[in-house]
């Protein structure tokens, strides 16, 4: 555990002692807050609730988290310091937990930065506070997925450019699983039970069935397996791939 | 001699190409073991086996009893090891970066403090400690990388190319240190500069295609040479025919082989039978025959000649 926690600590420091800490941050602020305000109306709905903030999280996620992930194997790679971390006494599932870890925490201090949104909506209102942790919680975890698939894509890669691309593509497959959008590509040819399967895994549907406010264990058993399953897959990849420098 | 690693019919492929082929050999204390051969060798991925990073296709590695594979945690804390062109985290300060290598190694506290300082004392880091790495100069960054190996006084150390690309003072202060750490330790170096071998090794082992073509001293290495103990001279004012008649006289003297003639001077190369040491007899002999000598010197062979013999296909020593 103490190693983790080292890769975890260093990795942490390191988004913060470069810009990509402050752009990160700053960005997610404004987007969520414009989404929030223009596209989700917040003033004109007349509710007092964080709905039309938490329903842009999954978008704000598919573009801004793969940015986040793309650098953390990709970058161990071309730099070359993977050889280095690897052959320190660390086992490959405490690197691949440390740096995900730190790049979750990452994700957990933006969000957090966001609570004048709650405090808002408290002055303006009298909202059901239990339904807003609810929907952190399940923007946090939610965040986690989209992070452990980033992680494994940037491990399969040197370049964070396909890293970045690649992850975007995988993780709107995941938002939309349960859309016509991907069914449709299934449901020529494949059995009713792989449809049903390919729908549950919709991010969107989980992460709303959370924000409603209902904390099903399902819900969170599926992003916290779906994130174990990603990170497994990490761990596989750079074994395969760190052959190649 | 105590033995620190032990590696056995080591073999890497990736996919139809063989990188390592049958490697064994095992390295002790005090030696110091050059790794020589030409790029793509196998150097690099065996040094990559020996410290845990790669998996072979077949054989093992044993550090200092643990097997790699099976004590993976165990055998990685007797290494230290710096990898080819010296990586680190280049957003890093050499500071934060030692500090971080040190908590891996499992230091705290006090003594993770005193660890670093006395590292930063050692390779003459202080200079640069807070500014990040990736505005530091080569020789900088290589001693970082060699900071970072060296931190947790590690038994084993494992050094690819440590002085690639420094300057000749960087080299200098590098292998010093090398030298001064060298008794307490096995280490494992490799390089393309051969006067390193003789500066540096105890031991030197030259790979090529992925098999051990030589392995010995420094010195058996020079006598593989086809000009080992060969003798140059230069001699005024002599009929090259009458010199070359009076030096196959003398005992040993396989053949002579004139280099060239310049005015009254005449330069020329003396091959010894089965590299015997014929110099004192020649210096007799051009006394004996009050020879104007200019020049008489002794040739301990040129280490890149037998590495170039080695290592490329049909070519044999003579």
């Amino acid at each position: 555990m103490g190693r983790i926690r080292v890769i975890f600590q260093r990795e942490l420091a390191g988004y913060f002692a470069t810009p990509i800490a402050a752009v990160f941050i700053v960005i997610f602020l404004l987007l969520s807050g414009a989404f929030t305000f223009y596209l989700g109306n917040y003033f004109a709905r007349g509710q007092a609730d964080l709905v039309p903030f938490f329903d842009f999280h999954p978008w704000l996620y598919l573009v801004l988290i793969p940015a986040l992930a793309m650098r953390l194997w990709a970058e161990e790679r071309r730099s070359g310091t993977i050889e280095l971390l690897l052959t320190l006494p660390v086992t490959m599932w405490e690197a691949v937990a440390g740096k995900f870890l730190a790049a979750w925490c990452f994700t957990g201090i933006a969000l957090a930065l966001t609570f004048p949104m709650w405090l808002t909506v408290n002055v303006l209102g009298d909202p059901d506070n239990g339904v807003i942790l609810a929907s952190y919680l399940g923007s946090l975890l939610m965040a986690g997925g989209f992070l452990a698939i980033g992680s494994c894509i940037s491990a399969l890669t040197k370049n964070q450019v396909i890293a970045f691309v690649v992850s975007v593509v995988i993780s709107l497959g995941f938002i939309l699983s349960g859309f016509p959008l991907v069914l449709e590509l299934f449901s020529g040819w494949a059995p009713q039970f792989l449809l049903s399967a390919i729908s549950s895994f919709s991010f969107l549907t989980h992460f709303q069935s959370i924000s409603k406010g209902v904390l099903d264990l399902r819900d969170i058993l599926f992003f916290l397996s779906l994130i174990a399953f990603w990170l497994f897959a990490t761990a596989t990849v750079i074994d395969i791939k760190k052959a190649e420098s | 001699m105590e033995i620190m690693v032990k590696i056995e019919n080591l073999r890497k492929t990736f996919g139809p190409i063989i990188a390592v082929d049958g490697v064994s050999f095992t390295v002790g204390k005090g030696e110091v073991l050059g790794f020589l051969g030409p790029n793509g060798a196998g150097k690099s991925t065996t040094m990559k086996m020996i410290t845990g990073f790669l998996t072979p296709t077949s054989g093992a590695v044993h550090i200092c009893g643990h097997n790699i594979d099976v004590q993976p945690i165990d055998a990685k804390k007797r290494i230290g090891y710096l990898p080819e062109g010296a990586p680190a985290y280049q957003d890093m300060t050499p500071a934060s970066f030692l500090t971080f290598i040190g908590e891996m190694r499992g230091y705290r506290g006090a003594t993770l403090k005193r660890t670093v300082s006395e590292t930063v004392e050692k390779v003459n880091l202080q200079s640069v400690l807070n500014q990040s790495i990736e505005t530091l100069s080569k020789g900088f960054k290589r001693r970082v990388g060699l900071a970072q190996a060296i931190l947790h006084d590690p038994e084993i150390l494992i050094l690819d190319e440590p002085t690639d690309g420094l300057d000749p003072n960087q080299k200098h202060e590098v292998r010093t240190l090398i030298r001064a750490m060298a008794k307490e330790k096995a280490i494992i170096l490799s390089t393309h500069i051969l006067e390193e071998v003789h500066a540096l090794c105890t031991r030197a082992m030259i790979i090529a295609k992925g098999k051990v073509v030589f392995d010995g001293t420094p010195a058996e290495l020079e006598g593989k040479s086809p000009t080992h103990h060969t003798v140059l001279g230069t001699i005024a004012g002599v009929d090259p025919m009458v010199l070359h008649h009076h030096l196959m006289t003398v005992k040993g003297v396989k053949k002579i082989e004139e280099l060239g003639r310049n005015g009254d001077l005449v330069q020329f190369r003396i091959y010894p039978d089965d590299g015997e040491w014929i110099l004192p007899d020649i210096g007799h002999c051009a006394r004996e025959q009050g020879w104007e000598v200019r020049e008489l010197y002794p040739d301990r062979g040129q280490l890149d000649e037998v590495f170039r013999l080695l290592t490329t296909p049909n070519q044999t020593i003579s």
